[in-house]
């Protein structure tokens, strides 16, 4: 455990891709367990956050659970990066910024096509929506961005590889760049 | 059927237990429990707590951007957002029937995300539970767990995933969230060098897709009695098939079979789904209730996905694979399988298969082709159907005169199973969690049988979690008597 870096990562208003994009590192993730010990995070099951030097951020804060989870790694991280479109400007789920939230909960439980009996969920258990969706940077302090839709799995190897060894990181052209 | 722990009818007598964030699954949900004194269970729910709302905001694109917007909805299985939005889109440029080298390269693309999808879910997520059991220390129930203690198993699951994003890689640009596919076909094909690359490796992903089947195999009749009765519920099933009643991921007419196998529905164009499936809301979810019209709310849920898929075909286009459905259908003599655990047996067949027809395009020349793209007379209306790997998934999208998105309606797949997973998490709570003390590895049993469903939450809140295992005890009054809170260590603090 004890000089492995440890890491946690958390997907917000995001598509999971870029937590996909981790697992692309493919066989580099049989290297990476030896550099790295998991905190919580959706590959494993522990739930709670704990002190961790750095963690990973997808999706945008859209309702006030991502609020609360983003605030509490926070808290509890050295480093926190932003990875990905949605969590660096809120990307695609940010597209609903142009309209009001209840014109968007009105078109998929009211108007829907095919719906039986049209309600807007309002039960307590489900977390109230913001009226927008935010980046997270306006929420709380972001030491770095990984940017893309989603940054390559060589891109995030380039990245924790070169914050371990604590060198400036620096990409490889073809890494951030996709013409 | 143990519907009736939908509802319970005094909640706020009741001590509530969360499971949030539900893990080794893809999205964003939680699972409230709700308990009487006794710790029996009176109430079991799988809440989908995003909301994104897709079908408002797409509202004024131009058509064109479907495919490269929507897939956004689910990194996991982007490709089927993608052709599923793909093929609505042909549909709206009034292309009825793509070129063969353009049907052909979606369809490898098709086959590819299926193979890497299946891959990860069983391996990355869902085989901690059943090589180590659903008890196993929590730090150590995961993929880093399996790599440590099989390595070589470990291994295979992270090659045939890279192999299925390869193919994805080569056919849509990128592994996640691509572009190969346009309105009216697709703007690439294959060269020969990405067609002898993906040819070097292809027997080895054969001979591994084949290992995995005989895993879960193995691991299934260990414990036989387990596997059959664990969240296993009767429910209808729902699946793509081809004219001959084939298997069929990309193209072919909705089968709906009921529970003993009998037809609902058979060789139903996707486009007249409107006709055949309705939605419900229901308050405390924001994912839908989707049902069989003719059978009613009540009667008319299904199961989608990989099961479903396996239960309603005739047979299997590639040889490895038929011969394993043929082993596998047996098991309830020749009745549709309705054991929720042998999903992923399903599933690695269905990697199997995807890995040989995989091999089969590669020996086609039509990839190679430059025919790539047609046109026809702009529709109104465009509604594209696919089998994604977790189960059917339909777009519909209707536009101006100036293409610009007027409507859209999404079904995923997980919201088809969003009943059938409530249902077998109440099968769960109802015959191995009521009455005991409830402890972690015994919560981890409802995350189970959800991984089971291999469902993408993801996708399913066109969703986040918040804190650790909690479980807090109210008076009538619905005030905080005690609180219990499970560390992630595994211990267990009480306090008010
Ligand atoms: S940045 Fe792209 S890949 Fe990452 S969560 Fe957002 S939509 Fe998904």
């Amino acid at each position: 455990m004890s000089d492995k870096l440890r890491v946690a990562t958390a997907s917000l208003a995001g598509c999971f891709g870029c937590h996909m994009s981790l697992l692309d590192i493919d066989e580099r993730l049989l290297e990476l367990i030896m550099l790295v010990e998991f905190e919580r995070s959706p590959i494993n099951d522990i739930k709670q956050i704990e002190p961790v030097d750095v963690a990973i951020i997808e999706g945008g804060v859209a309702n006030t659970d991502n609020v609360e989870v983003l605030r509490e790694f926070r808290r509890q991280s050295n480093i926190l990066v932003a990875i990905g479109a949605c969590a660096i400007n809120g990307g695609i789920p940010a597209m609903r910024n142009h309209f009001s939230v209840k014109e968007c909960l009105e078109e998929s439980y009211i108007n829907g096509i095919g719906v039986l009996n049209p309600m807007i969920p309002n039960d307590p258990e489900i977390p109230l929506l913001l009226n927008k969706v935010h980046p997270i940077h306006e929420v709380v302090k972001v030491e770095y961005v990984l940017p893309g839709c989603p940054p390559s799995g060589d891109a995030i190897w380039t990245f924790l590889t070169e914050l371990l060894e604590g060198r400036p990181i620096h990409f490889p052209y073809n890494e951030i760049h996709y013409d | 059927m143990i519907s009736n722990l939908e509802t319970a009818e005094n909640p706020e007598k009741l001590k509530r237990v969360v499971i949030e964030p539900l893990t080794r699954v893809e999205g964003h949900g939680k699972v409230t429990l709700l308990l009487d004194e006794n710790n029996q269970i009176r109430q079991a729910r799988l809440h989908i707590v995003e909301f994104r709302g897709f079908e408002k905001f797409i509202q004024g694109r131009p058509y064109w951007e479907l495919p490269v917007l929507v897939q956004r909805l689910c990194g996991i299985c982007p490709v089927s957002h993608h052709l599923a939005a793909a093929k609505a889109t042909d549909m709206l440029v009034g292309v009825k029937q793509i070129t063969p080298t353009a049907e052909k390269i979606r369809r490898l693309m098709h086959f590819g995300q299926t193979l890497q999808s299946h891959a990860l879910h069983f391996f990355h997520l869902s085989s901690p539970d059943l090589l180590f059991g659903y008890d196993d220390e929590v730090r150590h129930r995961n993929i880093i767990g399996v790599i440590e203690d099989y390595p070589e198993l470990a291994k295979k699951g992270v090659l045939l995933r890279k192999y299925g994003q390869e193919v994805i890689r080569l056919t849509a640009g990128k592994r996640v969230h691509g572009t190969g596919a346009i309105p009216g076909g697709v703007n690439k094909s294959l060269n020969t060098d990405d067609r002898n690359y993906l040819q070097k490796d292809i027997k080895q992903i054969i001979e591994w897709g084949e290992d995995a089947v005989e895993l879960i195999k193995t691991i299934y009749h260990e414990h036989p009695d387990y596997h059959r009765d664990f969240a296993s519920i009767q429910s209808n099933s729902m699946s793509l098939v081809n004219a001959r009643g084939e298997h069929e991921l990309y193209q072919g007419g909705l089968r709906a079979r009921d529970a003993q196998g009998g037809d609902i529905f058979d060789h139903v164009d996707g486009v007249r789904y409107e006709d055949y499936l309705c939605e419900a809301v229901k308050p405390w979810s924001y994912m839908k209730f989707p049902f069989i019209q003719s059978l009613g709310q009540e009667q008319g849920w299904y199961r989608v996905g990989p099961l479903a898929r396996i239960n309603n075909c005739e047979s299997l286009s590639t040889e490895r694979a038929e011969q394993q459905r043929l082993e596998f259908m047996p098991l309830e003599n020749g009745q549709p399988v309705h054991a929720t655990l042998a999903t992923h047996w399903a599933r690695m067949i269905e990697l199997l298969h995807c890995a040989e027809a995989i091999e089969q395009l590669l020996h086609d020349e039509d990839i190679l082709g430059h025919d790539l793209l047609l046109k026809g007379d702009m529709q109104a209306r465009g509604i594209g159907v696919i089998e994604a790997p977790r189960g059917t998934l339909f777009h519909h999208y209707e536009i101006d005169g100036d293409g610009v998105v007027q409507k859209a309606n999404l079904i995923v797949s997980t919201t088809q199973n969003n009943q059938a997973i409530n249902e077998s998490i109440r099968q769960v709570a109802n015959n191995y969690l009521s009455g005991h003390e409830l402890t972690e590895p015994m919560l981890n049993q409802i995350e189970v049988a959800i991984r089971a469903y291999d469902p993408c939450l993801s996708c399913a809140t066109h969703a986040l979690g918040k804190m650790p295992l909690e479980i807090e005890l109210l008076d009538a009054d619905g005030n905080s008597l005690s609180r219990i809170r499970k560390q992630a260590s595994g211990e267990i603090c009480l306090g008010r």
